[in-house]
């Protein structure tokens, strides 16, 4: 099994390098799109974070002096520290959910391609329109709790820190756990069926079939969908912005968020941009390491099928 | 690339705007293009509709030359059009509240001076209060013309609710303080507050620093002396605002309710809290939404109480004493003309001040206090006259912080009052903070 499948697919490969030199120029679009929409705004971006601009007026050189008042902010590692946290969080509730909903979804039950339609409709709500809504339905004073006379549900859902981040995280999860999900479902229904029916000829359960087999076939999917996570994290602005505009204080003042506030609120266009570039650095770190830990991406997964 | 910024403001102001859409020329029907004169204003009724009517009546009586306007939710058009100025593409007339912001504009040679437009149209200048000039007044000129409406913040009450504890407005700090355990306990929140909006949480500091050491204390921030927020009466503000919040004397849950959304007028006149600290502004709209609150007189409404001991004016008082519209030096010498005609003719004209008044508000312009007595309505007519009074025998009419400040210490000043309110730093990190920021 194992050679009949991998004697192709290695032929395959090496076809692909032997012909690249006449179909490089196919990247140039992708390539010309990413160097003007990609890689000069953000040289300019790491122009503008030694400067001193406020967004109206001229623009001054400044030397490092934003880097060092940034960089001695307390109020970096503070953004930094509430984006891993935002982060982890939501990574750890929508992994678990997702891979559960795709391989469910994945299967042949009744009511499956019914009920998968009801997961998919957060994904289609822009997160503007699910934060207000979310905004509205936590309101203390008028929202779902105040209305159907609920204590449990009448909290100070963004008013208090904890509850804030907390709110937050779920909301992105549900936002985002059918995305993933689809991710998930993809991935399983690529899963060979003869493992599935080994498996059942070796007289494997269900939960042993899923640990055994599924999750590890399913190893590069986690990554993938991990790293979307993980780097999208990074970028969470819009629902922050309107849930909580990084209130209460401080609490879900998100790096992302932070540059925002400096840039535009604030009309300090440099440190905005010193915290934009800190942005892409994590973020290039944070997908570096991922890949990583996925090992190398050209080991067979039909080792041992 | 000018295309690139229009369409999408227009998409967006379309999202935000609960009112009537754009109406006439506003659309871009004018055939002018991006040749035209524009306009960018605020949402939110009923100042919007006024907004709206004078520009149409504009473009009606000047076929060629029409003013297309675009509208924005306040939070919203801060930063849109400082965004849109930097990058060249704002509208020719720049509507602001003046102040800091107006300076901004001024120091990066983004609106013209109007000293000359002033003196060819003296009459123009005549009709306004003299005293909404100042935050017009950068660097000793003039770069704004005063429009719209003077608006104190004022201290609001629901009669309904003080009748039902059998309670008295309260007429000093102290009294405040006394209350709010009393509507504690009839569950009722004694305060409303848009905390997330910060800018509603400031007009409380803003009256505290008055009250307790009189005008002179936020002039010597705003002139930029060193530890200016360190003087013991500011210290003194800033704690006693926090035994206020100490004291549950705010809404639950006002660190997370917005102005914008009208939430915080709602409570009051929904009878979920009892006093309310906001705006003139806020009288038009709880008139509107709040049902027979207005018009069957359950609201209460007077200057801020004195704080004992304290020695500033009870009669001071502050908030925005006009709008500002500014033209823009980047305009064309056409757009420019056609801006200068519609301030000059149509703008505050008599059909516009006459509906100013109508909706419960005091237009900046000196004749507003005669048409004063030609208003029906007991309950405006009241309003009105305490607000004309408020307003002109205020010996000190402060502008709001946030609009006074340049506008990088206005974001650090309302950061640090968002974190004061929640009680996350004291009123000495407070005063560290802003120190570092307004001090030259």
């Amino acid at each position: 099994m194992t050679s009949v499948e991998q004697r192709p697919l290695t032929a395959l490969t090496s076809s692909h390098v032997g012909r690249s030199g006449s179909v490089a120029w196919m990247t140039l679009p992708a390539l010309a799109v990413f160097v003007l929409f990609g890689l000069l705004p953000l040289l300019g971006v790491l122009g503008l974070s030694f400067t001193r601009w406020d967004g109206l007026g001229a623009i001054h050189a400044a030397g490092a002096s934003n880097w060092r008042t940034v960089l001695s902010d307390p109020g970096l590692p503070h953004a930094l520290w509430v984006t891993f946290l935002v982060m982890l969080l939501s990574w750890a509730v929508q992994t678990p959910a997702a891979l559960l909903l795709g391989v469910f979804m994945a299967g042949h039950q009744r009511y499956r391609a019914l009920l998968a339609v009801f997961y998919f409709i957060p994904l289609l709500l822009s997160s503007a329109a699910i934060a207000i809504t979310y905004k509205a339905l936590l309101d203390p004073n008028f929202g779902l709790g105040a209305g159907l006379h609920l204590s449990l549900l009448t909290q100070d859902w963004l008013g208090r820190p904890a509850l804030a981040l907390g709110v937050i995280v779920f909301v992105v999860s549900w936002q985002f756990i059918p995305f993933h999900s689809l991710i998930y479902q993809g991935a399983v229904r690529q899963i060979p069926a003869s493992m599935y029916e080994a498996a059942a000829l070796d007289g494997a359960g269900r939960v042993r079939t899923f640990f055994y087999i599924t999750l590890p076939q399913l190893k590069y999917t986690v990554i993938t969908s991990s790293t979307l996570m993980v780097v999208g994290s990074l970028t969470f602005f819009d629902l922050i912005f309107v849930l909580t505009a990084g209130g209460p204080g401080d609490a879900t003042r998100v790096l992302a968020l932070d540059m925002y506030i400096r840039g535009f609120q604030a009309n300090l266009m440099g440190p905005a941009s010193v915290i934009a570039v800190i942005l892409v650095l994590v973020g290039l770190a944070l997908a570096l390491l991922l890949r990583r830990l996925g090992g190398s991406t050209t080991a067979s997964q039909m080792e041992g099928a | 690339m000018v295309g690139l910024g229009v369409p999408t403001a227009l998409a967006l102001s379309a999202c935000s705007s609960s009112g009537p859409s754009q109406t006439g020329a506003g659309g871009g029907t004018g055939g002018s293009g991006k040749g035209g004169t524009s306009y960018w204003f605020l949402t939110g009724q009923p100042q919007q509709g006024i907004r709206e009517d004078t520009v149409n009546r504009f473009n009606k009586a000047n076929a060629k030359t029409q003013i297309k306007f675009t509208e924005f939710q306040n939070d919203a058009f801060k930063q849109k059009i400082k965004t849109a100025i930097g990058a060249g593409q704002g509208p020719t007339l720049i509507w602001g509240w003046g102040g800091g912001g107006l300076k901004s504009y001024v120091d990066a040679d983004q609106v013209v001076e109007m000293t000359s437009f002033f003196d060819e149209n003296p009459d123009v200048k005549d009709k306004i209060f003299p005293s909404a000039f100042g935050a017009a007044t950068v660097n000793g000129k003039l770069y704004a013309m005063p429009i719209e409406t003077t608006t104190p913040i004022v201290f609001y009450w629901n009669k309904k609710l003080f009748d039902q504890i059998g309670a008295e407005p309260p007429q000093s700090w102290g009294d405040i303080l006394d209350l709010v355990p009393k509507f504690n306990a009839k569950g009722i929140a004694p305060f409303s507050l848009g905390g997330q909006s910060r800018w509603t949480s400031m007009m409380w500091l803003e009256f505290l620093f008055d009250r307790i050491g009189g005008p002179e204390v936020f002039q010597n921030i705003f002139d930029g002396q060193a530890d200016a927020w360190k003087q013991p009466a500011a210290l003194k503000a800033l704690a006693e605002t926090q035994k206020l919040v100490n004291a549950d004397g705010f809404v639950k849950g006002f660190s997370s309710i917005t102005a914008d959304s009208n939430a915080d007028q709602a409570l009051l006149y929904t009878g979920k809290a009892a006093m309310m600290v906001h705006g003139a502004w806020t009288y038009g709209s709880m008139k509107a939404d709040g049902g027979d609150f207005v018009t069957g007189g359950d609201l209460g409404y007077m200057n801020f109480p004195p704080v004992d001991g304290g020695s500033g004016d009870p009669d001071d008082t502050v908030g925005n004493p006009g709008q500002y519209v500014s033209i823009s030096s980047k305009a064309s010498k056409e757009q420019q003309d056609v801006a200068k005609k519609f301030l000059a003719t149509t703008m505050l004209d008599d059909t516009e001040v006459k509906k100013w008044i109508d909706s419960g508000n005091i237009p900046v312009v000196k004749s507003a206090g005669d048409q004063l007595s030609s208003v029906t309505d007991k309950n405006d007519a009241a309003w009105l006259s305490f607000v004309y009074d408020t307003a002109s025998k205020a010996p000190t009419f402060a502008q709001s912080w946030d609009q006074a400040l340049p506008p990088t210490a206005a974001e650090t000043l309302l950061d640090n009052i968002a974190k004061l309110f929640q009680l996350s730093i004291s009123p000495d990190q407070f005063a560290d903070n802003m120190n570092k920021v307004t001090a030259t």
